[in-house]
């Protein structure tokens, strides 16, 4: 019993730890920083998975911990920073709209995934209970970012940070397989490819990657 | 092999000729080979249907292919009900294929038409044979697509393509209304078998609305006022055999489907019911023969006939559902029969009309009837075919129109045995509805008749008019045959449609082939009867006395001389009595509330050397009261959303997250 309540206490610490990250992607405004703590996200997430393959007692997970770990907080975040280096917008601040409403907003998306889900699983296990929580409000977060920056950069970022959330909400459910997970994975990485691909292009064209202009672009105000 | 099987091997055959005409069809023969094989077919099928409703006993067969949904497959199923539809598909089929066969080497563009043809056919023979909702709602879609795509086979004349839009606009508002239907009748347990859904209880409440939905969605395709528009642009559109299975065998396809949810899936009709389906029935026969009177373009004017003719079938089966939900079986089987004797009897002359406006068509060009006239000394036997028609459409005894129109009048004169008042003073108003669209059917093909085929011809391509070939001579001379045996042998038709009313009601009418001399007694001798024999007897031996006596005692001498012609020695062939002047009178009567009917005179004042005009306006109230706002609203909205089109990505992600946060707090509000 005394195991169980410090395995809950202890998942419960870093699955909280990943939304406060998530908040602190809120309120970066260099991109350089953001991918710092876009890598710590990623080294959380990768902690709390191996504890949940640990208090699970499901090895495979350990695997998705190692993806998590070397994709998602090394190799992603230092080809970032090699890209935000090549298009030398390393310098670039930018958020659409400002620091507080963005933290109040997300405060408010965390106060409610949390109504909702504890409410929703009223009857499941309260480990995975307050899990799909944090999940959900890692996920909200995700989009909060994605809607907030006008960098292309940094939507990427947000997006992975959603995926993380997924990830999370995966890991706390027991007996995922893993091919999910690994099928999660390789998402991310295409779409990282995708967009880093795209990030060139755009620049290419437009000597950007703003996004807004791909907006003037199309004749468009914002 | 079992009669359901030869039916579905027949189809088969149908959808094999189609493949095969997409293979031949740049080829000259083609249209002689598909032709031939959808007549061969349709006779195989045609006959088969008929040994099976006249042999009687068979009882339903049933036949499941492992298509379709996993669990489900597809039934299909013949009984009583569904062999007399396959009698009406099947001859207008035969009959049109035989048509075409001369018809179809005037086609310019063969490989539009060729494919669909056979299509269409089997599409029309599936709906009646399907026995669950997942196939009839397959084929019903099959079958409105391939006449579709019949509409559009000349998509480049003017208006085709509208009306194409129109007709698909219409067809999937009529199948979303029945795919909701059966979704009620299937009911939460989602069996979508017939027999289950015949089997099951139903709610009064999902009843009702299963009434609403069917009058949506068969009467859509049917042509029921107000959701008729389509039917006036698509059915002249398509090529004159197909026009005449679209409007003589199509619509006949949509009764099907109403009977069959109506008076068989859900069971006991209930009288309020029956009240609304009469009244929609009289309100539908009067308007589709007013818009019929105003017309000038020959198929249009058939096709607002058609609207016309399902009105009285509709007010024959409300008949029907109110003698049955009050228990007076012997009334609801003659409303009934009255019903499918009309839905024989219309594909008949209705075919036949279409098929002699073809006639015109390819020998004249010309539609509009205003061009035409004089073509009763040119085209002899396509006149003859056509009065036959005319005659027989007008309900005008001997012929088969006068002897369903009088069984459903002999059943509205039982309407003071029904309970309810409000069916009281309503079936006898319907009944006095029915009988003013008889008498304008009338008016209506004295004006098309007398219009286009008497008097002088009023252009060149009407004088030049040649006679059409034998094959669409010898369709319409065997549909001709049929409208005129059916009118003098009724009791023939009755008695081989009680297996239906068996079926259906629980009841039937009285064998009519003991009763003497052929006559029929739709309830007892003492009340009424009719003999159509002893009337065509009595018209021909008296006409024939007449000429005799003519040419016996007036002058036998032949004397020809200039005709007299009111101080104009040499009129015009436009000074001739026109359409719209014959139809002035009534367009004065009711036009001008109907259709708001104005004449503007424009006259010159006195000294001023241009000519005179007149001028007619007409609103088409359905239209522009239903249609034009919904269009409008549409338009509107589309603008309004197009910005929509135009945003930034991060409005995009914006709108994406609004929405995702909205339900989740739906969510928690509510959950």
């Amino acid at each position: 019993m005394q195991m169980h309540s410090l395995a809950f206490d202890i998942s419960h610490t870093l699955a909280g730890g990943l939304v406060l990250i998530s908040f602190m992607m809120l309120y970066q405004d260099r991109l350089y920083s953001l991918l710092n703590v876009f890598a710590l996200h990623a080294l959380v997430l990768a902690l709390s998975v191996a504890w949940q393959a640990y208090v699970q007692d499901a090895p495979h997970l350990y695997v998705t911990a190692v993806i998590a770990l070397v994709f998602k907080a090394i190799v992603i975040p230092v080809a970032l920073h090699r890209i935000v280096k090549q298009l030398g917008i390393h310098r670039d601040i930018e958020s659409a709209v400002g620091i507080g409403p963005t933290m109040l907003a997300g405060m408010g998306l965390v106060a409610l995934s949390m109504v909702l889900m504890l409410r929703v699983t009223a009857d499941a296990d309260p480990l995975a209970r307050e899990d799909l929580a944090f999940a959900l409000s890692v996920v909200l977060l995700g989009l909060l970012v994605m809607v907030t920056r006008r960098n292309a950069v940094s939507q990427v970022v947000g997006f992975m940070s959603l995926e993380n959330g997924l990830v999370l909400a995966a890991t706390g459910a027991k007996g995922m397989p893993l091919v999910v997970e690994i099928s999660v994975a390789f998402s991310i990485l295409i779409a990282f490819i995708v967009i880093g691909i795209f990030l060139f292009r755009i620049r290419e064209r437009f000597d950007s990657v703003d996004v807004s202009a791909l907006d003037d672009f199309r004749g468009e105000r914002r | 092999m079992s009669p359901v099987a030869l039916q579905m091997t027949c189809v088969a055959a149908l959808l094999g000729s189609a493949v095969l005409a997409i293979v031949l069809s740049r080829l000259g023969s083609a249209t002689a080979v598909v032709y031939g094989a959808t007549l061969v077919v349709s006779l195989i099928a045609l006959i088969g249907s008929i040994r099976w409703l006249l042999g009687g006993t068979g009882g339903a067969t049933d036949l499941t292919l492992p298509i379709g949904l996993p669990w489900l497959g597809a039934h299909f199923r013949l009984d009583a009900l569904a062999s007399f539809f396959l009698v009406v598909v099947n001859l207008g089929g035969a009959s049109a294929s035989l048509y075409g066969l001369g018809y179809g080497r005037h086609e310019h563009a063969p490989h539009r038409v060729l494919p669909f043809f056979p299509a269409f056919l089997a599409g029309m023979n599936l709906v009646v044979l399907a026995d669950d909702a997942f196939s009839y709602l397959l084929c019903w879609e099959f079958m409105s697509l391939a006449s579709w795509a019949l509409v559009m086979a000349h998509h480049r004349e003017p208006g085709n393509a509208k009306a194409g839009y129109i007709y698909l606009v219409m067809a999937s508002f009529g199948t979303l209304a029945l795919l909701l239907a059966f979704g009620l009748l299937a009911g939460p347990a989602g069996d979508y078998g017939f027999t289950a859904i015949r089997a099951a209880h139903h709610t009064p409440y999902a009843t009702t609305l299963v009434l609403i939905l069917m009058l949506l969605g068969a009467g859509s395709k049917a042509g029921l006022v107000p959701l008729h528009v389509w039917l006036p642009l698509a059915h002249p559109a398509a090529p004159s055999h197909v026009s005449a299975l679209m409007s003589g065998v199509m619509t006949k396809v949509a009764i099907y489907g109403f009977i069959r949810v109506i008076f068989d899936l859900l069971g006991q009709p209930t009288w309020p019911a029956s009240v609304v389906v009469l009244f929609l029935g009289g309100i539908t026969a009067v308007m589709g023969i007013l818009y019929a009177m105003m017309e000038k373009d020959l198929k249009r004017l058939l096709a607002y006939s058609t609207i016309e003719n399902i009105g009285v079938i509709f007010a024959s089966l409300g008949l029907a559902m109110a003698f049955q939900a009050n228990g007076l079986k012997l009334a609801a089987a003659l409303a009934f029969t009255a019903a499918l004797f009309h839905v024989l009897n219309h594909s008949f002359f209705k075919s036949l009309l279409f098929f002699g406006a073809g006639a015109v068509l390819t020998s004249t060009g010309e539609r509009n009837m205003e061009k035409l006239g004089g073509l009763i000394h040119r085209m002899p036997f396509t006149s003859f075919v056509v009065l036959v028609g005319c005659v027989a459409i007008s309900a005008l005894p001997p012929f088969n129109g006068f002897v369903s129109e009088w069984l459903m009048f002999q059943a509205v004169l039982q309407s003071p045995e029904l309970p309810q008042w409000a069916l009281k003073i309503m079936v006898p108003a319907v009944g006095a509805l029915l009988a003013l669209a008889a008498a304008l059917a009338a008016a209506c093909f004295v004006k098309a008749y007398g219009v286009a085929f008497l008097g002088r011809p009023r252009g060149k391509s009407a004088e030049t008019a040649q006679e059409v070939d034998r094959f669409s001579l010898a369709a319409m001379f065997i549909l001709a045959a049929l409208c005129l045996l059916a009118g003098i042998l009724p009791g023939f038709v009755i008695d081989a449609l009680s297996p239906v009313t068996i079926e259906i009601l629980g009841g039937r009418m009285p064998i009519q082939s003991n009763e003497p001399w052929l006559s029929i007694a739709p309830i007892a001798e003492s009340r009424s009867s009719y003999n159509g024999l002893l009337v065509m007897v009595f018209i021909t031996l008296s006409a024939s006395l007449v000429v005799f006596f003519i040419h016996r005692f007036a002058s036998r001498a032949i004397r020809s001389g200039p005709a007299w012609g009111c101080g104009f020695s040499d009129a015009t062939p436009a000074a001739q009595y026109s359409g719209d002047s014959f139809a002035q009178p009534i367009r004065r009567v009711f036009g001008t509330m109907v259709f708001h009917a104005r004449d503007h005179v424009d006259m010159p004042a006195p000294g001023d050397t241009r000519p005179a005009r007149l001028r007619i306006e007409l609103h088409d109230l359905i239209w522009e009261g239903i249609y034009q706002p919904i269009a409008d609203a549409i338009g509107y909205s589309s603008e309004r959303l197009n910005r929509l089109q135009f945003l930034t990505i991060r409005r995009y992600l914006s709108l994406v997250f609004a929405t995702l946060v909205t339900l989740l707090l739906v969510l928690a509000i509510w959950s």
